[in-house]
């Protein structure tokens, strides 16, 4: 859908014989309003290929939610409702701002919809911080995919001597690498393109280190999240009391309920007597140093209010008892990642199409008969939207 | 160009239609996140969230993506892909219990816990 032809002279009018072109029409299309119709068919086309595309995912779901309901129960105390409705707040706000730049497009005010298209993009950038925070939380306490799952109940320590000054964990120090390459790549060219005169291409890059900083918006109001609930509980589920149901937390057994909490962390757990009471990761460890953290070489309890402001490794005492989970409980988080983070690579993409928007609203290309790639982005961009509108009862609000 | 006769296929939604539909996902969210595990929904706590979910799904696309106002083949199209969804999520339910007893009779190795 680009700007395709601007040499449409004389000669094609002659051609064709009908009324003059405008510069945006694509030669084959009789005018504005085909055009915009076959691009409108094409993306609602495109649409439907990504709800097939979500939906095996959301079969994966299904089969083990209605096979395996106990693993959903047990893994969804480790997501945090409150980061999930925040994001789920900022991904309706983006929309709002898109579907208000549709708008300034049809109505030809071009300053209008870069400056929504640039809201839009900053929101999305914040989706993916908080996004960050939530990832490096759990990668922190062993919470990957299946085939990797590290579960003890206690954080990893930083060893990344920028996380250890930061107070963060490696893994969000990880994350933020790329965004800080593009942070600094972004704004190093936007002087540049001022220092040569360049003052269009200049401002875009201005508005991509706008976008950019959203993320770090995120990071810091997600960290700063963590920080106020950590405390009490590490900043996970359990971090909301009111919202978390006290009886699922019993029922699963909590480190807390044993005489040393951190001592657990070492040992396999066996798949097949979780519910034996001389479990070895029930009983204290001899000498009671969590081995698994030299880093932090606490002794295990007594450490809980020590720990806040640093990022040293330490059990966490309100956390579920690993030996307690179901063997199974790691599919839920192959799920959670697959989804969300296919939902996240589409957040990704979108700022991309988003950026191609705020460039040609910079330069002043929408007019009313003519806003065609401002709606087919929106579009898709709503989809990105819906999708999460599905994935956050789905996969944050399980009781 | 003579123009005039292209102006009229945009659907300009209204600032007040925007913002309306804005507070009520703001409204529905609130509502979903509060209701989430309490005696209110009881046992149909997933259902509930589902049904919230979909209607805030329907003012998405009705407002926000101006369904409302679009080619009824268009609407149709994209409609159609939440039927095959259905089918597709439906139908591997109804065969996903036939294998059962081989699944649980397949011996399973124990998660090794190894340190981070």
């Amino acid at each position: 859908m680009a700007l395709a032809e601007t040499e449409h002279g004389t000669e094609t009018h002659a051609e064709h014989g009908h009324h003059d072109h405008a510069p945006f029409i694509a030669h084959h299309f009789d005018g504005p309003e085909q055009q915009f119709d076959s691009g409108k068919l094409g993306i609602w086309v495109f649409l439907v290929t990504e709800i097939l595309f979500f939906s095996g995912l959301f079969v994966a779901y299904t089969l083990w939610r209605s096979h395996h309901p106990e693993i959903f129960e047990q893994a969804h105390v480790f997501l945090d409702k409150v980061l999930g409705g925040i994001n789920t707040v900022v991904l309706l706000f983006s929309s709002l701002t898109m579907a208000w730049g549709v708008r300034s497009a049809m109505l030809g005010n071009n300053r209008n919809v870069a400056l929504m298209v640039l809201i839009t993009m900053v929101c999305a950038a914040v989706f993916l911080g908080i996004k960050a925070i939530e990832y490096s939380h759990k990668w922190d306490l062993g919470i990957k995919v299946a085939a990797q799952w590290q579960y003890t109940a206690s954080h990893a320590a930083a060893t990344f001597p920028v996380a250890k000054a930061l107070g963060v964990s490696d893994w969000l120090i990880r994350l933020s690498i790329v965004p800080t390459i593009t942070l600094i790549g972004f704004a190093v060219t936007a002087v540049i393109l001022q220092l040569v005169k360049q003052p269009l291409w200049s401002k875009f890059f201005a508005g991509m280190v706008v976008m950019n900083l959203g993320y770090f918006l995120g990071v810091v109001g997600g960290q700063l999240y963590m920080k106020a609930t950590e405390g009490g509980t590490g900043g996970h589920a359990v971090a909301v009391p009111h919202l978390q149901p006290a009886s699922l937390i019993r029922e699963l057994g909590t480190v807390q309920d044993e005489p040393a909490p951190a001592a657990g962390s070492q040992e396999p757990a066996p798949a097949d007597d979780h519910a034996a009471t001389d479990h070895p990761a029930n009983t204290p460890a001899a000498d009671g140093v969590d081995h698994d953290h030299p880093a932090g070489s606490e002794t295990a309890g007594g450490h809980a209010d020590e720990h806040a402001g640093d990022h040293a490794a330490h059990a966490d005492p309100h956390l579920p008892d690993p030996a307690k989970l179901s063997r199974d409980v790691g599919i839920f988080f192959s799920i959670y990642y697959c989804m969300t983070g296919l939902h996240a690579f589409h957040i990704l993409g979108g700022i991309a199409f988003l950026s191609w928007i705020y460039f040609r609203s910079l330069r002043g290309d929408w007019r009313p008969d003519y806003f065609g790639p401002v709606d087919y982005v929106g579009l898709y961009w709503h989809l990105v939207d819906l999708i999460w509108i599905y994935l956050f009862p789905l996969l944050y609000l399980i009781d | 160009m003579s123009g005039h006769d292209h102006h009229g296929f945009a659907h300009v939604a209204s600032p007040k239609l925007l913002l309306t539909t804005f507070f009520v996902l703001i409204a529905l969210t609130l509502l979903t996140v509060l209701t989430a595990g309490t005696p209110l929904v009881g046992p149909f706590g997933a259902v509930i969230a589902m049904g919230i979910a979909t209607v805030k799904a329907a003012l998405v696309a009705l407002f926000f993506m101006h369904m409302y106002g679009d080619k009824p083949f268009n609407v149709i199209a994209f409609l159609s892909s939440f039927l095959f969804a259905s089918l597709f999520i439906g139908l591997t339910l109804l065969d996903s219990s036939h294998y059962q007893n081989e699944i649980d009779a397949f011996p399973r190795t124990p998660p090794v816990v190894t340190p981070k």
